[in-house]
């Protein structure tokens, strides 16, 4: 009996705090998303659907823009973080577990204060524009910050380790044997990497995608920093209306809007791959 | 990970021996015009690393910057005259003690309560356990805004203000699944047979745990509480949702992007950077000596 127990003893505590202040707060984000009222005379419930479509309809711009800057961000994650991550897994050789602290480094540095360092260097009289417009190869009036460039580049930049990681270990996985009989198959290296290397790595891919779109498509912070009032993703919004305009059922329509985009967006790209091979690609 | 699959093909009978991270890897391409396409890459790799490193180089050299405006972007001369006056922000000082306190209240109760969730998860089978992995799953891999919100509606529903214990709340929550995931890691790794041996030589279920279970599990308890220190002590979405007037380091630096950034902060950047850095790699030697 103490043993069947057991397991449900050790549980408790830090299950009960998942289900009190992950679960549950949903439900009661639920509730507020369809309340109607303001912060000085409270809010009621009325079950106010009209909450969803009219936040949609209102942001329906900042939505797409999220999602666009999440694709953009994770294309150009996967365009940096592959080769470096097939550096290191064929060509680091003893020193794979250096380049691999190398490249986890600078992320122990807060991610504000790092945002913020990019926000100094792209700055229009900073350290790398002012040089290039006093010598006459940039125009004057030539800015980075508060275009979309900025903001996709910030993007990029703060989720690169959950894309180098997933892809070196899928490399890392990859039996030289395999690649070696391709060889002496006769295959040229460019048919050994598209035929072998390249599918036997895509698990990695998979999970690495998983892990950057959601948080670059939700993040608020880059745009904030890097973007203008041109670039505002669907994040600043939910942060405005919860934070500053204390217009609780907006935010929470739009949060909850949010999450169910990115659940849909997982349920789809994980049937069209196949669903273990996601699971197995997230449970690395 | 790595196991024999890195071992070179060309000395398969050492396979079982030989230290593979002596041996030089074969990568895929490596005949005749492989050597240019492996510079290619060998300057490709480095470009991605000076990138990255890019603004942390100048979040560490701008603390040296004898800045005289307030915002601290264009070179003006060598000082280490900000270290002296570190303290000259009293509420920054403040938001980086909250920081601190926070993440080590948070670690410690992350700490314990994931700790006996991985035991549970690595070393029984029971009804609910599908059920726990999933929620677990849901807490490492949902968004943090939804998070922050979802938080922020259950405190504004239950009338609760929201300050420094609903941040320590927060933290605790987004930290707890990574401790049991690395916790349960090491103890399904674990060699059942020494806990049987110490009860066979009479130690009881407490001795046993204490003196021989815990004293197996710890790397991986170490582990797991250091990266809930990482994750707390750097928080900012779920902290900005959850602090009310409270501010911590990061909050506080976001709020100073308008008005101009001192060189304090980057000073007390560098710092927190040179102590995860210096940790980081005393694990990282430690731990290559314990394999």
């Amino acid at each position: 009996m103490r043993r069947k127990l057991a397991p449900y003893l050790l549980i408790l505590p830090g299950g009960l705090w998942l289900v009190l202040f992950l679960v549950v707060p949903l439900v009661f984000m639920a509730s507020v998303s369809t309340q109607e009222g303001d912060v000085v005379y409270g809010f009621v419930q009325t079950f106010h659907l009209a909450n969803y479509t009219d936040a949609l309809v209102q942001y329906k711009t900042q939505f797409l823009r999220s999602v666009g800057y999440g694709l953009a961000g994770t294309v150009a994650a996967i365009a940096l973080a592959y080769p470096v991550a097939y550096w290191i897994a064929f060509k680091g050789g003893s020193r794979k577990s250096t380049y691999l602290l190398l490249v986890l480094l600078p992320f122990f540095v807060s991610f504000v204060l790092r945002t913020v360092s990019w926000k100094f260097l792209l700055a229009d009289d900073g350290i790398l524009l002012q040089p290039l417009k006093d010598a006459g190869m940039l125009p004057a009036d030539f800015h980075i910050l508060a275009t979309s460039v900025a903001v996709i580049g910030g993007l990029t930049y703060c989720y690169m380790p959950f894309m180098i990681l997933p892809i070196y270990v899928a490399l890392e996985r990859v039996d030289p044997r395999v690649v070696e009989a391709a060889h002496d198959l006769y295959a040229t290296p460019r048919e050994s990497f598209t035929k072998i290397v390249l599918p036997l790595s895509l698990p990695g891919v998979f999970a690495g995608v998983l892990m950057t779109f959601v948080p670059m498509t939700s993040d608020y912070v880059n745009a904030a920093i890097l973007g203008g009032p041109a670039n505002t993703m669907i994040g600043n919004i939910i942060q405005t209306e919860y934070l500053t305009n204390n217009n609780y059922p907006v935010g929470a329509a739009l949060s909850f809007t949010l999450m169910a985009v990115m659940l849909v967006g997982i349920f789809v790209y994980a049937r069209a791959l196949g669903t273990e091979n996601v699971l197995e690609a997230a449970a690395r | 990970m790595s196991g024999p699959a890195s071992t070179p093909v060309s000395t398969p009978v050492s396979t079982a021996t030989a230290p593979r991270a002596e041996a030089p890897a074969p990568g895929p391409p490596r005949r005749g015009r492989s050597r240019k396409g492996d510079r290619v890459l060998f300057a490709y790799t480095w470009l991605v690393l000076v990138w990255l490193f890019l603004p942390i180089a100048v979040m560490i050299v701008f603390g040296f910057n004898d800045t005289k405006s307030k915002s601290n972007v264009s070179w003006q001369g060598f000082t280490f005259k900000w270290w002296g006056r570190l303290g000259d922000y009293p509420e920054l000082t403040g938001a980086l003690w909250n920081s601190i306190s926070i993440a080590l209240i948070a670690t410690a109760v992350t700490t314990a309560l994931g700790t006996l969730m991985g035991i549970a998860l690595g070393r029984y089978r029971f009804r609910g356990q599908g059920a726990t992995n999933l929620v677990m799953f849901a807490a490492i891999s949902s968004p943090e805004l939804v998070m922050g919100t979802s938080l922020l509606s259950l405190f504004i529903s239950m009338g609760v203000q929201t300050g420094y214990w609903t941040v320590v709340i927060a933290h605790v929550l987004f930290s707890v699944s990574f401790v049991a995931v690395t916790v349960r890691a090491r103890v399904v790794g674990l060699d059942g047979s020494v806990e049987e041996a110490a009860r066979d030589l009479g130690a009881s279920t407490w001795i046993t745990f204490w003196r021989v279970t815990f004293p197996m599990i710890l790397p991986g308890v170490i582990s797991g509480a250091l990266l809930a220190f990482a994750l707390s002590i750097d928080d900012f979405v779920i902290t900005q949702f959850t602090s009310g007037t409270t501010t911590t380091f990061p909050l506080w630096i976001y709020g100073a992007v308008r008005i101009g950034v001192p060189p304090q902060v980057n000073i007390l950047g560098t710092l927190i950077f040179a102590v995860g850095v210096a940790i980081a790699v005393i694990n990282t030697v430690t731990s290559r000596r314990r394999t």
